[in-house]
């Protein structure tokens, strides 16, 4: 029996093609994928992202747990509302999962956890936080609406109360903070501007309907596909999971390795930095007609490798894919669709954010 | 509920044959089939000239989500495509049975016709 988040009339309403996801029922489009996301490159679109999970660190080690479990270091969010993406790792440097974590104070900070691991990331952080002074309280109750897009903010500036509309606004990229119900983050998974809102369900309810009537598009799952795989940001299960580290899947920036802070996962990190990496994630754009899929075999002069995502950029108007590939390869390959080798070029994504095409990806 | 015209043939893998007035068979996706899709972005027809067989995979259609075959519905020589695809693929969605067609095969045998689903046991099977 699937579940259903607190919108689902709300998509089928919309006229929502639904499908499985994670033992969720989603919208994957509302008609046309390829509007959807080009109404949030160019206007405003929302996903209801409430199949998400919330999960609360409250207690006085909420800042050195979260220190020893992710690999990214929260020594660096010291203002209340600063947020940042992290992995977080098993003892071998494989990803669990990724995530973003919100500082809220000393003891309290946020982390949203992806859906379709909700069983196991919950069964790893208890594990790991019985060591420490901390509470982990998921937060099921909560709904969760990503409004994303040039016009995202503003549509949502003008649904809030008055006395939260400069607080809200003057909110920089990877800060978050609580506005009457609204939990609201700037951040995203498209490569636009916009808000994440985590709110009780019946508020999310209202919310969806007045940026509905504010022009804001439903957008499904197939458009947030398209949208974060042109930005560049990589699909747990699909592009990463336990088998690689962060620094295999173009997430060494997210790593922390600096100084000596002890975290799940240091010691393979460290080892892959000494010894080099063997494998790299990379973007590819196909040349010439056609489209890149996952799981298809990459031919590169180093050797072979493997489409990890793949679809048509909208944006682009051409396909793209991120591939793990040799880490010598360089500049071109080829990629076996169907039995014929097909000539792509190898580039560093992302490929379009805010509205255009990023530079030297075409 | 999708648009299932009755003077044309289907098969159970959702491709429609039309016998045009030259008695070739012209052949395409069912609006179902478009619409489960999705937006479609690439197209891989047959060359003009190829022999096909009934069943055979003959052509790719491919959407945003997905890669999918179209298999023959009947046998013959292919005698045309539609080249306006290759530069919008999108005629699929927009007008399936029309300017969204794939290829046109000159008949061997018209008795394969008869093994096709009519549009009243298409529609049976959409609402299986």
């Amino acid at each position: 029996m699937s579940k259903h988040t607190p919108l689902y009339n709300a998509h089928i309403a919309a006229g929502a093609r639904m499908v499985d996801f994670g033992g969720w029922e989603m919208p994957i489009n509302y008609g046309s994928q390829i509007e959807e996301h080009n109404k949030v490159r160019q206007a405003a679109g929302m996903f209801d992202v409430s199949h998400m999970t919330v999960v609360d660190i409250n207690g006085a080690q909420a800042r050195h747990f979260l220190s020893y479990l992710l690999a990214n270091d929260v020594a660096k969010l010291q203002t209340p509302g600063r947020a940042f993406y992290t992995c977080m790792l098993n003892e071998e440097g494989g990803i669990v999962d990724d995530l973003i974590t919100t500082f809220l104070d000393e003891t309290f900070f946020r982390m949203v956890v992806n859906a379709a691991t909700h069983d196991k990331d919950l069964a790893w952080i208890n594990l790991q936080a019985k060591a420490f002074d901390v509470v982990v309280e998921e937060r099921p109750e909560l709904a969760m609406i990503a409004v994303q897009g040039p016009l995202a903010r503003e549509t949502v500036l003008a649904l809030l109360p008055e006395n939260d509309t400069s607080a809200a606004a003057e909110m920089k990229p990877f800060n978050a903070g609580q506005f009457g119900d609204l939990f609201i983050s700037r951040t995203g998974y498209t490569g636009e501007d916009g808000f994440e809102i985590s709110l009780p369900a019946e508020a999310a309810v209202v919310l969806w309907d007045q940026l509905l009537a504010a022009g804001v598009a439903p957008c499904g799952l197939g458009a947030r596909d398209t949208l974060r795989l042109e930005a560049g940001m990589n699909l747990y299960g699909q592009d990463m999971d336990e088998s690689v580290t962060p620094l295999e899947s173009a997430l060494g920036w997210t790593v922390a390795l600096k100084d000596d802070r002890v975290f799940i996962g240091r010691e393979t990190l460290l080892e892959q930095k000494a010894q080099g990496l063997e494998k790299k994630l990379v973007g590819l754009v196909l040349e010439g007609r056609g489209v890149l899929r996952p799981g298809q075999r990459v031919i590169t002069q180093a050797g072979e490798g493997v489409t990890t995502s793949g679809s048509f950029s909208p944006t682009l108007q051409k396909a793209i894919a991120f591939a793990r590939i040799p880490q010598s390869a360089s500049e071109t390959c080829q990629v076996d669709i169907r039995g014929k080798l097909l000539d792509c070029r190898i580039v560093r994504p992302p490929f379009a954010r805010n509205g255009t095409v990023c530079e030297g990806v075409i | 509920m999708s648009n299932i015209p009755s003077h044309l043939k289907y098969t159970e893998s959702h491709e429609w044959v039309s016998i045009e007035d030259n008695g070739n068979a012209r052949v395409g996706i069912s609006d179902h089939a478009q619409e489960a899709l999705g937006d479609l972005v690439f197209v891989e027809l047959p060359v003009v000239g190829d022999d096909i067989s009934q069943g055979d995979p003959c052509a790719v259609v491919e959407s945003v989500k997905a890669a999918s075959d179209i298999y023959a519905p009947v046998s013959g020589q292919v005698v045309a495509v539609n080249e306006e695809l290759e530069s919008d693929p999108a005629l699929i969605n927009a007008d399936p049975y029309g300017d969204g067609w794939l290829f046109e095969l000159e008949l061997i045998d018209t008795e394969e016709l008869d093994g096709m689903k009519d549009a009243e046991a298409y529609e049976e099977l959409l609402e299986d």
